[in-house]
């Protein structure tokens, strides 16, 4: 399921690039957008779909259990703490989801330096 | 210096006919460029496969004025402050060379088709207009080139890296530097100033010349790119988006996280 980018929305602004755990997501030198230089290298994390502001970034299922005519996407709202998804069925079933980005108030968890030895 | 209309000078060497017909040239290659650019990247038909894709994914239908009213807002918010832009310093560096870059090419025109002879008086402020809209393009360009440059900033590549994206830019900022140089040396009676006018010309003719290879066009494109993702948003496709969440914050203001920009 390797993310892709649609160049009409992408304003090249480097979000995906920085966050990318596996470092694929990159800037083309010819259009300056993001684009994934190896697909086979996608973990699939979402972190780039998550972090474009201008969403972006969309994630292409493998045929194999996501038949074509699906949609998979995910819209996160760090300012109200959500992550909303839409799920499209090639049947045409819609199922949307919301969830906390987080079940913790932000700035609640102690960082590893913090903890008593 | 700021008030001396540097195409009257220039009149005395140069026939105002030939620099019109330059600035005229320009034009055409712009219009020919861009052309050139929707037909051979077929940019017209995505645009349009988009756009039908969007109206079969709409689950609202928008009337005559629901559009006019997303035109009002995509032109106030997208086109007139550059409100696509998420980072504040990329938004004020691309008004700075957006809105130096339409007053100097107005001025330029205005001198150019008007005032291009000394025996006509040009109004003082249209030097002064076509000095500032430079120092704008300049300052912006030189700004985002240098610091915010997403090849600089997240890929950590060097600022004197050139790439074929780069060509718009550099273009354009080294035509109006090399103009406003030539303005100066001109103005003080210099002899290096027939030297940086080659330089100002060849690189103005890069500039408008590359339209084809380079993001010139896309002051065009964007416009209406906005546009469609604005007209999604108002007629309920969202580009399969899911709805802006209805639930209320419940952690406060969430920190929002690092950027190296």
């Amino acid at each position: 399921m390797p993310t892709f980018v649609y160049m009409t929305s992408c304003d090249g602004c480097g979000h995906c690039v920085d966050i990318c755990p596996s470092d694929i997501m990159h800037i083309d030198p010819v259009t300056r957008r993001a684009v994934n230089i190896e697909p086979n290298f996608c973990w699939e994390c979402y972190s780039c779909v998550k972090a474009c502001p201008q969403n972006a970034i969309d994630v292409r299922g493998y045929a194999d259990f996501a038949p074509m005519g699906h949609s998979v996407r995910c819209l996160r709202e760090e300012e109200k703490g959500t992550i909303s998804w839409k799920l499209k069925f090639r049947d045409g079933r819609v199922k949307d989801f919301v969830s906390p980005i987080r079940t913790t108030p932000w700035g609640s968890i102690k960082a590893v330096t913090e903890y008593s030895t | 210096m700021f008030d001396i209309n540097p195409f009257a000078q220039l009149s005395s060497s140069v026939p105002p006919l030939v620099m019109q017909l330059f600035v005229i040239v320009m034009i055409l290659m712009v219009a020919g460029g861009t052309l050139f650019d929707i037909i051979h990247k077929g940019s017209a038909k995505y645009f349009f496969q988009l756009v039908n894709k969007s109206r079969t994914n709409a689950t609202i239908n928008t009337s005559a004025g629901e559009k006019l009213a997303v035109v009002v807002k995509t032109t106030a918010h997208d086109v007139l402050t550059s409100g696509e832009f998420c980072s504040t310093r990329r938004r004020i560096a691309h008004l700075l060379t957006m809105y130096g870059f339409i007053i100097y090419v107005v001025s330029t025109v205005i001198m150019v088709f008007s005032y291009s002879s000394l025996d006509t008086l040009t109004p003082a402020i249209l030097p002064y207009l076509w000095w500032l809209g430079g120092a704008m393009i300049c300052i912006g360009g030189y700004w985002f080139w240098f610091f915010i440059r997403v090849d600089v900033s997240a890929e950590g590549n060097s600022p004197f890296r050139l790439v074929r994206a780069d060509l718009f830019v550099v273009s354009l900022m080294a035509s109006v530097t090399f103009g406003l140089i030539w303005a100066y040396l001109q103005g003080n009676g210099n002899s290096w100033s027939t030297l940086v006018l080659a330089l100002y010309l060849i690189t103005t003719l890069v500039f408008f010349g590359s339209v084809p290879w380079s993001k010139f066009s896309h002051m065009f494109f964007k416009p209406a790119a906005a546009y469609q993702k604005n007209l999604a948003v108002a007629n309920g496709g969202r580009r399969n988006l899911p709805p802006p969440s209805d639930s209320p914050a419940i952690y406060g203001k969430a920190q929002r996280h690092t950027h190296n920009y």
